[in-house]
């Protein structure tokens, strides 16, 4: 089952077990490739897009694409930190990220990654869309204004029946993300705080616990992110 | 050779960026040596009296004052500088971005729970009020801007390294901690 392979990220020889996602393999291994969507363990998303490398020449997800007997990964290129800091800018323009109004400020991996590219500020026009706070059920305000569509939440949040609380609505322009209101009336303290946890932005956040974490003492305050690859994934 | 000119603004912000400028705290005595400046609330310089180097500006357009000014600072200063997320991104202006501007005026005049001293209903009309714009714009999407300081308010020394490098030419080496969205 678990055969050993050699791969290289960047030149650097690396060892994995085959068929595993190269973002894993490679955090593995010492390397930082940047994830928003992807979380261990759990079936790929691929949404995000900002973990793009080149496998063997060919722009790929790394955290979709399985590693294998010599694969050869590009990571730390300047086309490819451009690439990934438009993808910060795309999604920055995107929704309606008002960092200084967000509890999540400081603990935002997307923030981070701004930070990370040195994001100044984004070459494309703002959307602005209007879109609603759902304030309705007892321990979550859904802020669908922060939402990246990375899916987190509705692959990890789920009843003791295995019902997912949150879900996507629509397509394309109109996809939101929205919470089960029947669901989200019996969710646990615990899973509230995992909710937060898990969500890259502010767009989940627990009711009567706000602002908890003082400025400079949260994640991202005096490190970059990808600083502690053991923690990347929450 | 003479020295580099500054001059700086307020559009739509709060004046904390300025306020983030005087953080400097006693460094101001040594940009006083460095620079002069010119139309600025720093030295109550209203108008333009000659070309600049480096015009500084907080906060984003709202209205049509606000494009005014903004065009006047790209016309007189060679380099400019957008200060601060309202500049770079609307900020919390910003936030009625979403809203149509018939709506957000009928709630601060007409329907809000604060409006009880406008008993007659009356909408701002006088012909001397700077139009609103129907949202708030970023600097960069109505002039070229050259730089962008972020942060809510950008750090002092943050401030002071961009100046500093602009006006020495150094390299400007900025720490982690002092670049921030908020």
């Amino acid at each position: 089952m678990s055969e050993i392979v050699k791969f290289t990220i960047d030149g650097k020889e690396c060892q994995g077990k085959k068929g595993q996602l190269i973002v894993d393999a490679a955090a593995d291994n010492g390397v930082y490739i940047p994830v928003l969507c992807h979380m261990r363990d759990l079936i790929p998303a691929g949404s995000c897009r900002i973990c793009t490398t080149k496998v063997n020449g060919r722009y790929m997800a790394a955290c979709t694409t399985p590693v294998d007997e010599g694969t050869v990964v590009e990571n730390d290129t300047p086309e490819l930190l451009d690439i990934r800091k438009a993808i910060v800018e795309m999604l920055f323009v995107e929704g309606n990220h008002f960092c200084p109004s967000c509890e999540k400020s400081g603990n935002c991996d997307l923030q981070a990654l701004g930070y990370k590219y040195q994001m100044m500020a984004p070459r494309f026009p703002y959307a602005f869309e209007r879109r609603e706070l759902e304030a309705s059920t007892p321990k979550i305000f859904l802020e669908k204004n922060r939402c990246i569509f990375c899916k987190r939440c509705v692959r990890v949040i789920k009843d003791d029946q295995g019902r997912s609380v949150f879900a996507f609505k629509g397509r394309g322009k109109t996809l939101q993300i929205n919470i089960d209101k029947k669901l989200a009336a019996n969710l646990s303290d615990e899973m509230a705080k995992k909710a937060m946890d898990i969500c890259p932005v502010g767009a989940i956040l627990r009711k009567e616990v706000g602002f908890v974490e003082p400025i400079g003492t949260k994640k991202y305050d005096h490190k970059p992110i990808g600083s502690d690859l053991k923690n990347i994934y929450q | 050779m003479s020295k580099p000119i500054i001059a700086t603004a307020s559009l739509a912000g709060c004046f904390g960026c300025h306020m983030s400028i005087l953080d400097i705290d006693d460094r101001i005595l040594q940009l006083i040596e460095l620079v002069e400046f010119n139309k600025s609330p720093i030295d109550d310089i209203k108008t333009f009296t000659k070309q600049c180097d480096i015009g500084i500006i907080e906060g984003g357009c709202c209205n049509s004052e606000n494009v005014e000014v903004l065009k006047e600072f790209r016309k007189h200063c060679k380099i400019l500088i957008s200060l601060g997320e309202c500049a770079i991104m609307g900020g919390l202006p910003a936030m009625r971005n979403g809203i149509p501007v018939k709506e957000c005026l009928e709630e601060a005049y007409l329907n809000g729970p604060t409006v009880g001293l406008n008993a007659e209903k009356v909408m701002p009309n006088d012909a001397e009020l700077p139009m609103i714009l129907d949202k708030v714009y970023p600097l960069h999407e109505i002039v070229k801007i050259d730089y962008y300081l972020p942060g809510c308010p950008p750090r002092a020394d943050l401030i002071w390294a961009a100046v500093v490098a602009l006006v020495t030419g150094d390299e400007l080496n900025i720490p982690y901690e002092l670049v921030k969205f908020d």
